[in-house]
Order: C-alpha cells, then structure tokens, then sequence
C-alpha cells in the first residue's frame, strides 16, 4: 500500500491505496494542503481491490476505511481519485462530532458566511466555486461546519467536485493546472476536481460568522423566496448527517441558526444569473 | 365514563424554542425533536406537573391567553392534541 496524509480544516486524513495512480493524483492536487498537526489522522480512506486479482484484471476499486458502506459499488481505477474523496466525504458523514455537520456549500467574505444547501443538482457546489473564484474565499463546496458552542461556521475545503455542465462552466474561469483528470461515465455523471484558490487553503482554519442561508435551485426561471425559521431547521436537519447523533448540543446549534442567520430560497436559469441573486441578496442581508 | 386526565412530561426534560408560527420542542428523554404549532406549546407550559382533564387544560389557558367566545370550540382541539402528545411521548395518560 502507498499513501498519503492530508489536513483538510479541522479533519485529517490518511489515505492509503493499492495502486500508485490515484495517490499521485492526489499528491498533485493536495500539494498545498497540511500534513495532519498531531501526525496522527482522524480517519482512514483506503482504496482496495474489489477481489485480490481485480489489483491487475480490470482493476476495480474498492472503498474501505474506518467507516464503510457494505453495499458500495467499486469504482474502476480511472475513477480513483473520485474513490478517495467519497471515501473521505464517507468518513466525514458517518464519523464526523466535533462540530454540526451540514451537507451545504460555504463561502467567506469579510469574515461572514454564505452558507448554501440542496439537493443534489440545486447547484451548490458550482456557485462556491463560481464566488471562489471572484473575491470570495471558498469554505467548502460539500460540507460546512457549524461550531456547536460558538455558531461560527467551520471550513472543510477539499478539492470542489465538478459534475456536468459546470465542469466546462469552471474551466472558463480557473486555469487548467488547477484541475485534476476528467472521470466520465462515473455513477454521478461526468466528474472533474478543481483544486481551490491559495486563499482558501491558507485559511481553512479561520472560522466565519454565519450571515446568510441559501437554498438554491438550478433550471428554474429567477425567483426569492423567503424562507421561515421552522422551514429551515427542517431542511437544516435533513441536511445534517450527524444532527441526531449530536443530541441536544445539535439542537441548540441548528435552531441558533436558524433563529440568527436570514434565510433565502432562489431560483435561477444560469450561473451569471445566480451570482447577481447572491450579490444582491448578500448587500441587502448585511 | 370518566374524562382522560393527561400529565405533561417534566418541563426540566423538554426543550421548547418558539420560531415562527411554529415552535421546537426537543425532548431530552427521548433525543427527538417535534415541529409544533400553537397551541401546543401554550398547552405545555400551563399544565404544569398537574394531572388535568381537557376542560381543566382550557380553563388554565384562558386565564393566561385571551379565547374569547372560542373556548368551546377548542375541546376537540386540545383533546386531538393531547393524544398526539401522549402518543410522541410528550405528556402522559393517565
């Protein structure tokens, strides 16, 4: 096995794999990131074969790691950097306690936060990336973490993950160097990494105060919407994979927010379109 | 047959933050939290520790809430909501 160690925020990670290729990847993506402080990682990813021979016949990788889905399908090793980082997003699901763990994008500016959550498609992850590349920091396009004492928001900004069309989107506004391999045909479409902007790495530790919730919906003609307090502690809990194992301390930290941080639904049929919604709702939130 | 009589869940187990139209409760004992609109919430904080039947429940809410001429209309009300308590674990049928 070959591996590496990786702080990612306040999470630490060592990854160890089979094969050579995805390591390498993710020696070239991750080469600005931390090694882990303490020297030892929270979690372990590893990347396995499927069967002993799929090391060599049609190599087929396999997610394991401190914690692990049975039923995951393996990935083929083209894909094996998509295998490690859903098997760190894995660790940070099902393991993750230090803070309130929500499943949202995150962005920074002027030390408040634009938290964004959806489902998947909503767009999300594009607008962090989109706002990261134009003045604001990039706090995460998968989670935010939310400080169970403090409320402040936590980044978790590991490599943003591009899916179909806003993979030609972001190509428009970061330079190649900064993305990795093209993955087509993976279980969630066309996939491609973008490694985040210096500012967003050097930071990663640097908290924000939570300022501004979105829920946004791509493919929709431009609509707001605001959205009540309950509603959003709604969807906040859906959206959080650790709430319930957090008991009260989750409690409190999700229903501070909601009562605390203004809530937006949005609509929107593009990205330039989405980055004029965001602006605008950002002046009139400060 | 006798009026049921309800006794709400100790106020030191429950965790009630009002919202918006709707309030949370979280539920110490249990670990769930419960979406609830009005007039749970009030229900819950006049009952007390007190084994009360419906009409005690609506007497102890208008003295502290103005219902005007609705009182009557709010029986089936309460009732409805203090089974659906009961059965969540949040008061107790005695």
């Amino acid at each position: 096995m070959q591996g590496l160690s990786l702080q990612i925020g306040p999470a630490s990670f060592r990854i160890a794999s089979a094969w050579r290729e995805p390591v390498e990847q993710l020696e070239r993506l991750y080469a600005a990131y931390p090694k882990p402080e303490s020297g030892i990682a929270d979690f372990t990813v590893r990347l396995e074969p499927a069967r002993p021979w799929r090391r060599w016949v049609r190599p087929s990788v396999a997610i394991c790691g401190d914690y692990m889905l049975p039923d995951a399908a393996p990935l083929p090793l083209a894909q094996g950097l998509l295998a490690a980082e859903m098997g760190m997003n894995l660790q940070m699901a099902l393991g993750w306690r230090r803070h309130a763990l929500l499943h949202a994008s995150c962005v920074e500016r002027d030390g408040r936060a634009l938290v964004m959550t959806g489902a998947s498609g909503s767009g999300k992850s594009t607008l962090a990336a989109m706002l990261g590349e134009r003045g604001w920091r990039l706090m995460g396009d998968e989670f935010a973490l939310l400080d169970l004492a403090t409320g402040d928001v936590f980044a978790f900004p590991r490599l943003i993950s591009l899916k179909n069309g806003a993979i030609g989107v972001m190509e428009g506004e970061a330079k190649p160097v900064r993305f990795g391999p093209l993955m087509q045909a993976t279980p969630k479409g066309d996939i491609r990494h973008l490694v985040p902007r210096p500012e967003a790495v050097a930071r990663m530790s640097e908290g924000a105060m939570p300022a501004l919730l979105l829920f946004p919906r791509f493919g929709h003609e431009a609509a707001v919407r605001s959205v009540g307090k309950s509603e959003s502690f709604v969807r906040l809990t859906q959206a959080s994979t650790n709430y319930v194992a957090l008991g009260e301390a989750g409690f409190a930290a999700l229903s501070r927010f909601v009562d605390e941080v203004p809530a937006q639904a949005i609509d929107y049929g593009s990205g330039e379109e989405a980055m004029a919604l965001v602006e605008q709702l950002w002046s009139a939130a400060a | 047959m006798a009026q049921p009589r309800f006794r709400a869940e100790d106020a030191s187990h429950l965790v009630i933050k009002p919202l918006d139209d709707l309030s949370l409760i979280y539920h110490r004992r249990s670990g769930t939290t419960h979406v609830v609109a009005s007039p749970v919430p009030e229900m819950l904080g006049v009952m007390g520790g007190d084994p009360l039947g419906v009409e005690e429940i609506l007497e102890r809410l208008s003295q502290r809430f103005e219902l005007g001429n609705e009182t009557e209309s709010l029986i089936p009300v309460v009732a409805a909501r203090l089974e659906e308590l009961a059965a969540l674990g949040l008061v107790e049928r005695l």
